[in-house]
């Protein structure tokens, strides 16, 4: 009866065949949960990581690499869909049904706190992992009320991309570091618009909107969980972009950018300054019109350097799992400095321990790792919330809202505060 | 007419004299047909129903976990939908939805039957024209919604072609006008095709025997071409309807999720089942469910598309002929 009870839950959400086949092969679905929760990390043999497409195929060496050393107790890699809704859809339903397919998630940063308050990962044993040695804002975005439920692995931080020869002719030699600043230096060089980010309705708004709100001193969400939008700070930051569309600066086509669009309308020369994840670097130093021509710096803010949001993923273990004693080891394997180090040579993802920043090696390879560790040091996570969905989503409907001039400043904040209230009350 | 009151007559024989033999064959031999429709068609049904009044807890106890369990609260889950705080973002998701179903099919329609009528005619290459119409249908829909997507976006080709700067995708009247656009492209050529196929069927002697009469093109169009496309038209109108009803993918992939000016109820429902509010959508899931059947039943009742019944008797009804009858009319007239 509740392998009926578990299928019926997974036909509402259109369970993918995968999670089904998983949930019937199971065999006993309960005895995972109650045991599972008290955290206890015992057994060992072979265990799955799931996480999205493996892009830059490095996951799959490093398993190689592991699969040698460990014979007995082999990884294999569940590859879930790309997009991140759906792979948080699968972990959902594979949590949901209790089944032991995926052993290590590799979770967003920002699911932390659902997958966490809703048992579905396993506490980690902080004592074992050397926390000083990560990055604190990484380490920060795998905890929830204090205890760590996943282990950085890789993290992301917004930049500021803008065009260095551009620039150099206009007789400015430094990037801005205040919004006033951006706002002058665009006033000197013509023919190209001054500023974008990502502006689209989606969850690239929220980070764009939180990073504003934190550059200018605020904070959507306190260190209590309380949302805090209706403040000058968040006013200050909102109102950047509000009248940064109104006054020009922000063009009004950036209203539709998601990443890729901003990429193209900086690598087809339209932009002085972009708003874009390190993952751009490769890309523009091959394009033909920014190759050489363009740098990063850490975003400006509002009386000084910005606070740039923080992205990433992290490793977990899955309640439900068999042999977490490996999946432990795993983790520990996969952020160990060496493990790090070579991922980012090969895949140029920003490692989340610290100390990879500063080595000459690597930062002649990739010359804006001095620049990222900087950003990541002064970078802020998103909300952290048990209803993280309801509360980007909010999120985006007051600032989209503001920014296409449906409502004020004031009121789109003021609506957001009364709505984010019931959504992150705990 | 003999034929067909004949037929059940001679069935009723046969069945009261076959219930030990045959009849009892049917019934096993169809048994795992009923079995599996039970388990994929009837099963899924009755658990969305009964998902649909429970709630799952979204409450956290004092360690800050979620307190474990669903609820039973009757029909709350569907008075909230249509009255509750966030009733809005249902009768904007109905409006949008029937707004998408009426003007698409009607546009879809118009079109279809004109690509059929000029693809009916003889010319050279028609075989590549009729191949070549089918591709945007048979490109699936989240293809085809990128691929608008391209074309709409701030330095796109609709812009081009229309000289000024209109962003599509987002809020606002363009963002609907994006979507038909796309969803016409993709399938108006399905209704095409379908009514080419009803078109094929009419015997080239109907259009021979008009031109005697000296009917013109519009009276022909009207008087022969229509009434007997007509069953098939229907068909291929019933099954645009109860696609746009449940139109997804398009919307999403091309403007996006969240925004107002084209959320769809599957979209609405979509969104709560991400967001792990299973029962409320399940409800948004049964009120479509019951708004597509509804529809499909009005359509049938009002326009007499006997789906069913017009395919299983085209031969014992076309002797007949009932069509003809005003055209017969006025030959005898002028004679």
């Amino acid at each position: 009866m509740a392998s009926i009870a578990t299928i019926a839950r997974g036909v509402v959400a259109v369970v993918a065949t995968v999670t089904l086949a998983a949930a019937c092969s199971s065999g006993s679905p309960k005895t995972g949960g109650s045991g599972a929760a008290s955290g206890q990390l015992t057994g060992r043999g072979p265990i799955t990581l799931a996480q999205g497409k493996d892009t830059s195929g490095n996951v799959q060496n490093q398993i190689n690499t592991w699969n040698k050393a460990h014979p007995k107790e082999t990884v294999r890699l569940v590859e879930l869909p790309e997009s991140a809704d759906q792979q948080r859809q699968q972990m959902v339903q594979n949590a949901q049904t209790k089944s032991d397919a995926y052993t290590v998630l590799n979770l967003d940063v920002v699911w932390t706190a659902e997958f966490a308050a809703n048992r579905w990962v396993t506490q980690l044993p902080k004592d074992q992992f050397d926390l000083a040695k990560f990055l604190p804002s990484a380490v920060q975005t795998g905890t929830y009320r204090d205890n760590m439920y996943a282990a950085p692995w890789k993290t992301d931080a917004g930049l500021l991309y803008y065009r260095k020869d551009l620039l150099q002719k206009a007789g400015i030699s430094a990037p801005p570091k205040t919004w006033a600043e951006l706002q002058s230096d665009c006033g000197k060089v013509k023919g190209v618009d001054c500023y974008a980010g990502q502006f689209d309705k989606y969850e690239g708004l929220t980070c764009n909107f939180s990073e504003a709100v934190d550059s200018a001193g605020g904070q959507v969400v306190d260190d209590q969980g309380k949302p805090n939008v209706n403040t000058p700070q968040a006013k200050q930051g909102l109102n950047f972009l509000v009248q940064g569309f109104k006054s020009g600066m922000i063009p009004k086509e950036a209203i539709t950018y998601e990443e890729e669009d901003a990429r193209r309308a900086f690598e087809k020369g339209n932009l002085l300054f972009l708003r874009q994840w390190p993952y751009q670097w490769a890309l523009s130093s091959k394009a033909p019109k920014t190759k050489g021509k363009f740098d990063v710096a850490p975003l400006p803010g509002l009386n000084g350097p910005g606070a740039p949001t923080l992205g990433g993923h992290n490793l977990a273990i899955s309640s439900f799992a068999k042999n977490k004693a490996t999946a432990l080891d795993f983790i520990k394997y996969l952020t160990s400095e060496d493990t790090e180090r070579l991922n980012l040579v090969a895949s140029s993802e920003a490692p989340t321990l610290a100390s990879l920043y500063d080595e000459p090696a690597l930062q002649q390879k990739f010359p804006y790792l001095p620049t990222l560790k900087a950003s990541l040091l002064n970078a802020k996570p998103r909300p952290k919330a048990v209803r993280y969905n309801d509360v980007t989503t909010a999120i985006q409907e007051a600032v989209y809202s503001a920014l296409t001039g449906k409502t004020t400043t004031d009121q789109a904040l003021a609506d957001l505060q009364s709505k984010l209230g019931p959504l992150t009350a705990q | 007419m003999t034929t067909t009151t004949a037929g059940p007559a001679a069935a009723r024989k046969r069945r009261r004299g076959d219930v030990q033999g045959s009849g009892r064959l049917a019934v096993t031999l169809l048994s795992p047909t009923f079995i599996v429709l039970a388990l994929v068609v009837g099963y899924p049904v009755v658990a969305a129903l009964r998902e649909s009044l429970y709630q799952r807890g979204q409450g956290l106890d004092a360690n800050g976990f979620v307190v474990q369990g669903d609820k039973f609260v009757g029909l709350r889950n569907y008075t909230d939908i249509f009255t509750g705080p966030n009733s809005h973002a249902f009768w904007n998701a109905f409006g949008n939805t029937t707004f998408f179903t009426v003007v698409t099919v009607v546009i879809e329609t118009v079109l279809g039957v004109a690509m059929a009528l000029i693809m009916s005619r003889a010319f050279r290459g028609r075989g590549f024209v009729r191949a070549s119409i089918l591709v945007p249908w048979a490109i699936p829909t989240v293809v085809s919604g990128l691929l608008w997507r391209w074309v709409f976006q701030a330095d796109g080709i609709a812009n081009a072609i229309i000289g000024r700067q209109v962003l599509w995708t987002t809020e606002g009247f363009h963002a609907k006008l994006a979507v038909i656009i796309a969803d016409t492209w993709k399938t108006a050529p399905f209704v095409g095709l379908l009514v080419l196929a009803g078109l094929q069927v009419i015997p080239r002697d109907v259009y021979e025997a008009a031109r005697v009469d000296g009917a013109g093109a519009w009276q022909t169009f009207w008087r022969i071409t229509l009434p007997m496309v007509k069953p098939v038209l229907l068909v291929a109108v019933l099954f645009r309807l109860l696609d746009v009803l449940r139109m997804f993918d398009l919307p999403v992939v091309l403007i996006g999720l969240h925004k107002d000016s084209v959320e769809t109820l599957t979209m609405t429902a979509y969104d709560e089942a991400t967001n792990l509010r299973y029962g409320p959508a399940a409800a948004y899931a049964t009120v479509l469910f019951v708004y597509v059947a509804v529809v499909a039943y009005t359509f049938v009742r009002l326009l007499g598309a006997d789906i069913i019944g017009e395919m299983r008797q085209p031969r014992a009804a076309r002797p007949v002929r009932p069509k003809r009858k005003p055209l017969t009319v006025p030959r005898e007239v002028t004679t």
